[in-house]
């Protein structure tokens, strides 16, 4: 008999921590969704990295489940350690904005550039949510927060490229506005092998909507909705026109060699060798 | 071919510290270059493979110590090796290996600072960041080797101290004992005791206390277990206001290191009983005592010293036990004044405490400037 899904399979009996309206929840929903949907009835097979700010509090400690709560933007060293340990298991990071591509960028890279074999799931809600509404690396230009009281001043990085650029083997974007897609993508991406990325646009209304100008998180959604545009359709557009706009979709997916695979054929060979 | 085989070795001390690493069961390195602890990190990269064990070169320390600590969750027993810069960048990190308690080894071969200062020469600098480095209510184990077998012996140590206590643990070498060589005996494997953590029993839940050192699981054994830097109760839940949980908590993690120092705290120690003049040194420094005590006494001055093998927890017993006939204590030290002031807290006014200290170029201090020391205080 097949159990119905519902998200609290996989949980903790605690209260979860997410402000009314958060985009975490969405992001759950899909992650659990996924997992469910390729046929997992627990998490058994899966360890969680995460590192600090709202979106870190996704799998820790809610998910029934082994989770690592790391420092602020070290979740990738962690799961680094974590998979090269234990090449047989799901290794899946949960991070924000700032955390993954703030703080930790370097490791970001890194990790794609060894095609290490973990799955990052960065949620970005464009801010320093739990600090109260900082700038971000990700905050659109001329944003108000409380540290660019006049606008931000900088230019926001588009992670899903960098993570193309560095070699990761599968990259997409989507946001809260398509938890279906959000979930295939899910679903996708833990049935590929090497670094993994997908990245979720996610509302904050507490700590970023209201200072631009949005009334509530669902007025964020129809934003994401409204500004998401395919590919495609950015391949005709300028780059003063993207700025407004979030290209959601699939970026790359390809099969270059995993760090496992590549680490391990060096240790088994050192091995053979020594004991020959 | 697996860990190294018993028999006599004439190894430089790096090398010592690698081989004992192996053998302690170290089956995780990841480092990043950096004089003079480069050589830890090449040689367990061609070892490690060798005996099924991996060896990582990470982007920075950060990412090094990340990686150690993901490894140690995964069941291995892993280590880093850096020097003063890396380790300071390493300091965060180690508080968050003592608040969740994992074990793992960290060797510090320290140079001259502050900041990038001399890189290639000798110093004892960071006693200090290696005490009190990381932010908030902490106590570290560090060790401190004196020769190439000590590199040996101490990194076995630093391993087993790791798994019993669930900590960090720090090897405090420095320029000259890492970079210099001598004679080794490598004991066989089964002379040589080498503990692993308590793993918990099918069932158990509570891996963050109540035991003073609880049991750990590892990842992907179906425990479940729940990691987190932020304050946690004994099942690893967060709980981020609840003075008492802290309480419960960061007393426990002290008291399991703090309520064991006389088996922790080791230290070598001559003529105590009878000395006149006394000396504490520890590392390189502490190589010139052997010579001075004999020189002394030749020229009829009664000296003996402690040579402090661990640095942290301090070995307060056997400072007292030395002030307790010799009336002056000489602390030379390659940095301006560090243990001194430990020993002068140990002491409370019952010696003089008096500080020989040099920094720069890595000049060692010599037996004569020690030995002119006692007889300029005797």
């Amino acid at each position: 008999m097949t159990e119905a899904f519902s998200v609290k399979m996989y949980l903790r009996d605690l209260k979860l921590p997410f402000c009314p309206g958060c985009g975490a929840y969405t992001v759950m929903h899909a992650f659990l969704r996924a997992v469910y949907e390729l046929g997992h009835r627990d998490l058994s097979e899966f360890v969680f990295c995460s590192g600090i700010g709202c979106s870190s509090w996704i799998p820790s400690p809610y998910f029934m489940a082994d989770s690592i709560h790391t420092l602020h933007g070290r979740s990738i060293p962690v799961a680094t350690g974590v998979k090269l340990m234990r090449p047989d298991l799901n290794v899946v990071v949960f991070g924000g904005d700032g955390d993954i591509v703030g703080i930790g960028l370097s490791h970001f890279i890194h990790a794609a550039r060894r095609n290490l074999d973990v799955l990052v799931i960065m949620v970005n809600n464009m801010v320093y949510g739990m600090t109260g509404g900082q700038v971000a690396p990700t905050t659109p230009f001329k944003s108000k927060t409380t540290t660019t009281p006049y606008g931000s001043f900088e230019y926001p990085l588009d992670a899903v490229k960098l993570a193309v650029a560095a070699g990761a083997n599968y990259a997409a974007r989507w946001t809260t506005a398509h938890p279906n897609e959000l979930k295939e993508a899910v679903k996708k991406a833990l049935k590929l092998q090497g670094f993994r990325f997908i990245e979720a646009v996610s509302q904050c209304p507490t700590a970023f909507g209201r200072r631009v100008g949005f009334r509530n998180a669902g007025e964020m959604i129809r934003w994401f909705k409204e500004n998401s545009i395919t590919l495609e359709e950015a391949k005709k557009l300028s780059e003063e026109e993207l700025a407004e706009k979030i290209v959601a979709g699939e970026f790359v997916q390809r099969h270059r060699p995993t760090l496992t695979e590549t680490i391990y054929t060096v240790v088994k060979e050192a091995l053979r060798n020594a004991e020959n | 071919m697996g860990s190294v085989k018993p028999g006599v070795y004439f190894w430089q001390g790096s090398v010592a510290c690698a081989e004992a690493a192996i053998l302690a069961g170290c089956r995780f390195f990841a480092g990043y270059p950096i004089t003079p602890a480069t050589e830890i990190a090449e040689h367990l990269s061609k070892r490690l493979p060798q005996v099924g064990g991996v060896a990582i070169q990470m982007e920075d320390e950060i990412a090094s110590i990340g990686a150690v600590i993901g490894a140690s969750w995964a069941g291995a027993k892993a280590m880093t090796a850096t020097s003063g810069p890396g380790f300071s960048l390493m300091q965060e990190s180690i508080g968050y290996a003592f608040m969740t308690e994992t074990p793992c080894v960290i060797v510090d071969v320290q140079r001259v600072g502050p900041s990038t200062g001399q890189a290639t020469k000798c110093a004892q600098g960071d006693v200090m960041q290696s005490r009190w480095g990381t932010h908030g209510d902490y106590s570290a184990i560090v060790l401190s080797p004196n020769s190439v077998q000590e590199m040996f012996d101490l990194t076995i140590r630093a391993f087993n101290l790791a798994e019993k206590y669930r900590t960090p643990v720090v090897l405090l070498s420095d320029e000259v004992v890492a970079h210099m060589r001598e004679k080794v005996v490598v004991p066989p494997v089964e002379k040589v005791e080498i503990l692993s953590r308590r793993k918990p029993k099918l069932g158990e839940r509570a891996f963050f206390g109540p035991d003073e050192v609880p049991p750990m699981p590892s990842v992907g054994e179906g425990f479940n277990v729940a990691v987190t830097g932020s304050t946690h109760d004994e099942f690893g839940i967060r709980f981020t206001a609840d003075p008492l949980v802290h309480r419960r908590l960061v007393e426990r993690l002290n008291g399991k290191i703090q309520n064991h120092v006389n088996e922790i705290a080791d230290v070598e120690v001559y003529n105590i009983e009878n000395c006149r003049v006394g000396i504490v040194a520890y590392g390189c420094t502490s190589r010139a005592v052997y010579d001075v005590v004999e020189e002394a006494e030749a020229k009829g001055v009664s000296a003996g010293y402690v040579r402090l093998k661990t640095l942290w927890p301090f070995p307060e017993e056997a400072i007292r036990k030395l002030a307790e006939t010799a009336s002056k204590i000489i602390v030379p030290e390659m940095n301006l004044r560090q243990i001194f002031y430990e020993v002068e807290r140990t002491v409370g006014g019952m010696a003089k405490v008096v500080p020989v200290n040099k920094i720069g170029g890595g000049e060692l201090i010599t037996p004569e400037e020690i030995l002119g020391k006692i007889l300029e205080e005797a």
